[in-house]
């Protein structure tokens, strides 16, 4: 797995795991902070929620962006001289 | 609640089945080869294919089940709306490209690309049969759950219904057809929930002692109905009725106290909305069931006035008790249900085999990205959705299912005979999606590469049309079967299966070069059966399937993901490190 753009996928995948991670472990192990109300009166849960969905959609948005055709080409010798 | 026979919605219905099945043998004709069957010949446009993507996506368990959720618990049906849409990060990020540049018809010929082995072809087509069967249950039920309420008619009488016109599209012009109608269902269903939304917010929130038909609750008073042994039942101590005007239970779902004491609200904007029933109180509903010696069955339905931010948290619904529980299992259960909706959208072989829909590796990424914002949108819907049912004065205290229907004929009935057709369309677009999956694993992956039949083009998309009227028979009757089960619960069935037998085996091939092909067997079979073993032996099915206490479950926890996903991936490395070193060594 060695096209250019399949790596962008992977950091924009890291980054949006982190995200979607801080939320689980929120609600898991600190509930109550879900409930706090830190921006125009709508609570944590609500934001960081339609935060997430928003957010996959706009780094959907990068990715296409950052994407080119040549990108899909298979670097092999990168590749090749990776694995010596 | 009675209800009565909606003319609107069956023509409503009656017209989208028409176009659908006419379209379906208009376009007959692309889909004789098996490449224009399993594939529409990769010419799909990508707009079409993002929205089909949406359609295919989007069950009955995401509308009618998370709506229904949100509207009796409040925010926890939300959680499903995070986990199933994060799930669309890893289809795009890591699955996408690759499927489309490894695979040709189905999910096995992407995990096959390198080995050309029989053996992976013959598990990963057993596992799609599998996920896909598990995935069709809870849509066949959702078909039988509508028909009953909307036109009077019995249970099976729905999912006969579906399934027949379902088998017929799927026929006739295989993913041809199946695209279009996916298109047309994904892009009605998107259309009318926004209308919906923005219908509740002019509305407004309003303070009542009751529901849509008038009657005032005093505070402590409860609704009842009891069933006897010999089927006659009570409601609120009355023969039920069969018509409006005859006893019934009284619809439900009020606000009972406004911020600063106010008596209505008038249009709120989208931010407001919740700004507004943070600081409410809405009332909603517990029950409890009892059975007396002589098999009389009473359930009482109580009033449970609750505050606005309580319903507005996560951790109130069972499924989700993990969040406010300081049990270490409860909370595992949690964050393995997570995993398992992050995992599971990728590893779902209906949704993969878009992918060969559309031309190039450029087209999968756009179409993925269409699908992300449509998918999306329905999604942050499902909430303003649920929250208006919940205080729409409208709800069905014994059916949470019927939450976005009624939802909707709170606001008109015109309204609610479309949203009730779009219900069934959701149901014909997945399962389309599904019987098509199931009907590609059995003819290209297990007839005629695992098994090694000889046949012709023809003779293959013969025997996946064959494939394709026994899976929707098998649906039907599992359909039917398993009437009593909830569905959005089913669904997290499908989901943890699918991550557990097909995501370590995608994810290493791809990534990481030691992977061989029985490291990949082992890993389809081990995450397949552990996940459905794990299942079976949860407290979950031994409460809601055998009828058993929860508490004489074998495995600690219900949800499987959390053990069995990792437990595929370390199959498949240390599988694949012996048959290495053997293959090394011989």
């Amino acid at each position: 797995m060695a096209t250019r753009n399949a790596r962008i996928g992977l950091v924009l995948f890291a980054v949006y795991l982190l995200l979607y991670g801080g939320f689980v472990l929120l609600n898991t192990f600190a509930p109550q902070t879900m409930e706090s109300t830190p921006v125009a009166g709508i609570n944590l849960a609500i934001l960081y929620g339609f935060g997430l969905i928003i957010a996959a959609l706009v780094m959907a948005l990068l990715y296409g962006v950052l994407c080119t055709p040549e990108g899909d080409v298979e670097i092999k010798d990168a590749q090749t001289e990776g694995n010596r | 609640m009675i209800y009565e026979f909606s003319f609107g919605a069956v023509a409503v219905f009656a017209v989208f089945v028409a176009i659908t099945l006419g379209l379906s043998f208009y376009l007959g004709g692309k889909a004789k080869s098996s490449a224009g069957y399993f594939a529409a010949h990769g010419q799909i446009p990508w707009f079409v294919n993002g929205v089909a993507f949406a359609g295919d996506y989007l069950s009955a368990a995401s509308f009618l089940g998370i709506c229904g959720m949100i509207a009796f618990y409040g925010y926890d049906g939300f959680l499903y709306s995070i986990g199933y849409l994060a799930g669309w990060i890893v289809a795009l990020f890591v699955v996408a490209e690759p499927m489309k540049r490894l695979g040709k018809f189905t999910f096995a010929d992407a995990l096959d690309a390198k080995f050309d082995s029989r053996g992976i072809k013959i598990a990963a087509g057993i596992s799609t049969l599998a996920v896909s069967i598990f995935y069709l249950i809870p849509q066949m039920v959702g078909a039988g759950v509508l028909v009953t309420p909307l036109l009077g008619l019995p249970h099976w009488v729905g999912v006969v219904l579906v399934g027949v016109v379902v088998i017929l599209i799927v026929v006739t012009a295989g993913m041809v057809s199946t695209t279009w109608v996916q298109f047309l269902k994904g892009s009605l269903l998107v259309v009318f929930s926004a209308v919906l939304t923005i219908m509740l917010l002019q509305r407004g929130f309003e303070v009542k002692q009751g529901g849509a038909d008038g009657h005032e609750f005093a505070a402590d008073e409860t609704q009842t109905v009891t069933t006897h042994p010999d089927g006659s039942v009570l409601v609120n101590g009355e023969p039920k009725g069969a018509k409006k005007g005859e006893p019934e239970l009284h619809p439900v779902g009020w606000v009972s106290k406004l911020p600063g004491g106010k008596e209505k609200t008038g249009p709120v904007g989208p931010l407001e909305f919740f700004r507004v029933l943070q600081d409410s109180e809405v009332v909603l509903w517990s029950s409890k069931t009892e059975t007396s010696d002589d098999g009389t069955t009473t359930t009482v339905y109580s009033q449970k006035p609750t505050p606005g931010s309580q319903v507005l948290r996560p951790g109130e619904h069972p499924t989700f008790k993990g969040i406010r529980s300081d049990d270490p299992l409860d909370k595992l259960n949690f964050l393995s249900l997570m995993l398992a909706l992050f995992c599971g959208t990728a590893s779902l072989p209906h949704i993969l085999i878009r992918y060969y829909t559309v031309k190039d590796a450029a087209a999968a990424r756009k179409s993925t990205i269409v699908g992300i914002a449509s998918i999306g949108f329905f999604y942050v819907l499902t909430l303003y959705m649920g929250l208006g049912a919940m205080t729409s004065g409208a709800m069905d205290v014994t059916n949470s299912n019927m939450a976005a229907p009624l939802l909707a004929r709170s606001m008109s009935e015109p309204l609610f005979a479309i949203i009730s057709a779009i219900a069934f369309t959701t149901v014909l677009g997945t399962v389309s999606g599904l019987i098509l999956a199931s009907s590609g694993a059995v003819a290209h992956d297990l007839v005629k590469n695992g098994l090694g039949v000889e046949m012709n083009d023809h003779q293959q998309v013969r025997i996946a049309k064959i494939a394709s009227v026994i899976v929707g028979a098998i649906a039907i009757v599992l359909g039917i079967l398993f009437e009593k089960l909830n569905v959005s619960y089913l669904v997290g069935w499908a989901f943890s299966v699918a991550a557990s037998a097909n995501l370590p085996s995608l994810v290493m091939l791809l990534f990481w070069k030691g992977t061989t092909k029985q490291g990949i067997i082992a890993a389809i079979v081990v995450g397949m059966v552990s996940s459905l073993g794990w299942i079976l032996l949860s407290g979950d099915t031994y409460a809601k399937v055998y009828g058993l206490p929860a508490t004489d479950a074998i495995v600690p926890f219900s949800q499987p993901g959390i053990v069995t996903i990792p437990l595929g991936f370390l199959t498949l490395v240390f599988v694949s490190l012996i048959t290495r070193r053997s293959g090394a060594t011989t």
